[in-house]
């Protein structure tokens, strides 16, 4: 595994390859249906013989969100993966962990919702993943696959920028990136880090046991002094702000000379990059925004298209409509946004698309 | 006038050498106070304070953190045994405690709790047991006894509205992973020493990798009893211990 290789893999199969080259240290999690093949894979890939990663399956998402938080307030490398059931019942240790500032990777195989929903593929977790779905004034970073290539690009992505804000962070993927084979070139295999490395980068904040030479470390989300807790939150939102400012990925396909412009991530955009395609074969000049980073979102570049005069966006989702509040506010009313998406698991087709973008915006009188 | 002069030789007794100077929160009485310096001493004469984790709940001893000179981690509520799980299997070498209420551990972590002793984690749960809730103003805890009133059961706890309380000591002993399930006490000096004893076993089994230990501390609740600490102790031996009797319940050699 020195080398890179390349395979045939589904989505969630590439996300325990990738976990386990990366060097990460500690994976729980708890089966559920799209993405039950993360743990089955890792279990049978054994890596606590090779790398001594750390495998468990716990016995509910409560559970595993909670032992992610304490392997993370360690300052090892640790991670979990559920499918939206299992990332609601999880939200409170989100917050836990926002709260506490500790980095950590999860994984959202979206299905579905509300309730026990489906389990077919969904993007009704927009709001959950960017907006909070956990108490309090936080968020997650969070970052949009559209490809297997992406889960696997994703786990360092995510391990890195977690650990660059010690902030969690969550791959929103869905039931359709999860389960779909494609072709991934698979990273070389990293070494973990040791005990010795892992305190000289974490000594201020982890609790490893507390050596004669540092003051003890407390991890926690408590405190009790409003003034101070204050302070807190406003040292949060600083850090926020910096994400906001360093960290926003997309990729903009055909949007230089675009009159209308959809909005889309994930398998979503997948599906819209052909879209635009058929539009433009049709003559009609359309440009695909694919936000990379849902948090934090790409409103920069949306203003400035709104600016310089797109006629009009379309924020395809497979929901009701949530991330396409943000695409508003970024546009802000210099441009019609309208929304097209299908739910229940059901996914929309190109051409689909291509007539919700006529309909509601090319034709509207 | 002879000089009096305390030379170490003559010393019996000492602040334990982990114990912080932070003024505590606990009322005057509590147990809290007492479990807190047992476990400080044991750590200190096991010499594992550079390897000691420990993990405090929600509840009174949410601020056990700000007692014990060692590493915290400060878990949501019930989840204790599962962050300790993590840290346990990450750190294999660390000694790893929780400290939890009857609350956090018995009502809403019994789920982490029952699997982390199933599991056989090599880890110690101190449980203290007071039969109520004291953080949030002395309400029905799962262990509350019936009839005993509280803030939620303001007419005694009664079985057909209420439920009965439970011993999840007794229920963990049934598990192969659990190695050691002892019931103590800190309300007389004799039981101090006791309960001392019973903490080392359990952490000398962890550190031994013998697998899931729960020392439950059957515990005074002074200011939620509404009764002064000397009345509480007295209390606790009359009504408490009858329906939870001390000893070793699982001790596997």
């Amino acid at each position: 595994m020195a080398e890179k290789e390349v395979k045939l893999m589904k989505g969630n199969e590439v996300i325990a390859h990738a976990a386990i080259r990366y060097g990460c240290d500690g994976y729980f999690g708890y089966p559920i249906t799209p993405q039950s093949e993360v743990m089955e894979t890792l279990m049978e890939l054994k890596p606590w013989e090779t790398t001594g990663m750390v495998v468990l399956q716990a016995e509910s998402e409560i559970s595993s969100i909670n032992m992610v938080y304490g392997g993370a307030s360690t300052g090892k490398r640790v991670m979990t993966s559920s499918s939206s059931p299992g990332i609601s019942l999880m939200a409170e240790g989100l917050s836990y962990l926002a709260g506490a500032e500790l980095p950590c990777l999860v994984v959202n195989c979206q299905r579905g919702g509300p309730g026990l929903g489906t389990i077919q593929p969904s993007q009704g977790d927009y709001f959950q993943a960017c907006k909070g779905g956990g108490h309090g004034d936080y968020h997650l970073i969070v970052l949009a696959p559209n490809s297997v290539q992406e889960m696997n690009d994703f786990v360092g992505l995510g391990f890195d920028l977690a650990f660059k804000y010690r902030n969690p962070a969550m791959i929103l993927a869905d039931g359709a990136i999860g389960q779909m084979m494609e072709k991934v070139v698979l990273d070389p295999q990293r070494p973990r880090r040791s005990n010795e490395e892992i305190a000289a980068e974490c000594k201020s904040w982890a609790a490893y046991g507390k050596p004669a030479d540092r003051e003890r470390n407390v991890v926690t989300s408590l405190e009790l002094k409003s003034e101070v807790m204050e302070q807190i939150n406003l040292r949060l939102q600083e850090k926020y702000k910096a994400l906001e400012e360093n960290e926003v990925r997309y990729e903009a396909i055909d949007c230089d000379d675009a009159e209308y412009v959809i909005v889309a991530f994930g398998s979503s955009a997948r599906i819209c990059s052909a879209t635009v395609e058929m539009a433009r074969a049709e003559g009609i000049k359309v440009g695909l925004l694919r936000p990379i980073t849902l948090y934090p979102f790409p409103t920069k570049v949306l203003a400035e298209m709104a600016q310089r005069g797109v006629k009009g966006f379309l924020s395809a989702e497979l929901n009701a409509g949530q991330m396409v509040e943000d695409v508003r506010l970024a546009v802000n009313g210099k441009a019609p946004v309208e929304h097209y998406g299908r739910q229940g698991g059901m996914l929309f087709a190109p051409d689909e698309v291509l007539n919700a973008l006529k309909e509601k915006l090319i034709n509207k009188k | 006038m002879a000089e009096v002069e305390i030379k170490n030789e003559n010393l019996v007794y000492a602040k334990p050498k982990l114990i912080l100077d932070n003024v505590m929160h606990y009322c005057p009485g509590c147990s809290h106070g007492t479990v807190h310096k047992l476990v400080a001493e044991v750590i200190d004469e096991m010499g594992l304070a550079d390897k000691t984790v420990g993990v405090s709940p929600v509840g009174c001893s949410v601020f056990a953190y700000n007692y014990i000179d060692i590493d915290w981690i400060e878990a949501a509520h019930g989840r204790a045994l599962a962050v300790a799980t993590a840290v346990k299997r990450l750190h294999p070498e660390n000694m790893v405690f929780t400290y939890q209420g009857d609350g956090d551990l018995s009502a809403i972590g019994t789920a982490e709790s029952i699997h982390a002793a199933a599991r056989g984690e090599n880890v110690v749960a101190i449980y203290i047991n007071n039969a109520i809730y004291g953080m949030t103003g002395g309400q029905m805890a799962p262990t509350t006894l019936l009839g005993m009133k509280t803030a939620t059961t303001p007419y005694g706890r009664d079985p057909h509205l209420n439920g009965y309380p439970y011993k999840i000591a007794e229920m963990m002993a049934h598990l192969d992973g659990v190695t050691y399930i002892t019931r103590q006490s800190v309300h007389t000096p004799a039981n101090v020493r006791k309960a001392k004893n019973a903490i080392r076993k359990a952490f000398e089994k962890a550190m031994a990798g013998k697998g899931f230990s729960l020392v439950e501390i059957v515990a005074t609740c002074n200011s939620g009893w509404k009764l002064s600490p000397v009345a509480s102790n007295q209390w606790l031996a009359e009504n408490m211990l009858p329906f939870y009797p001390l000893g070793d319940i699982k001790d596997v050699k």
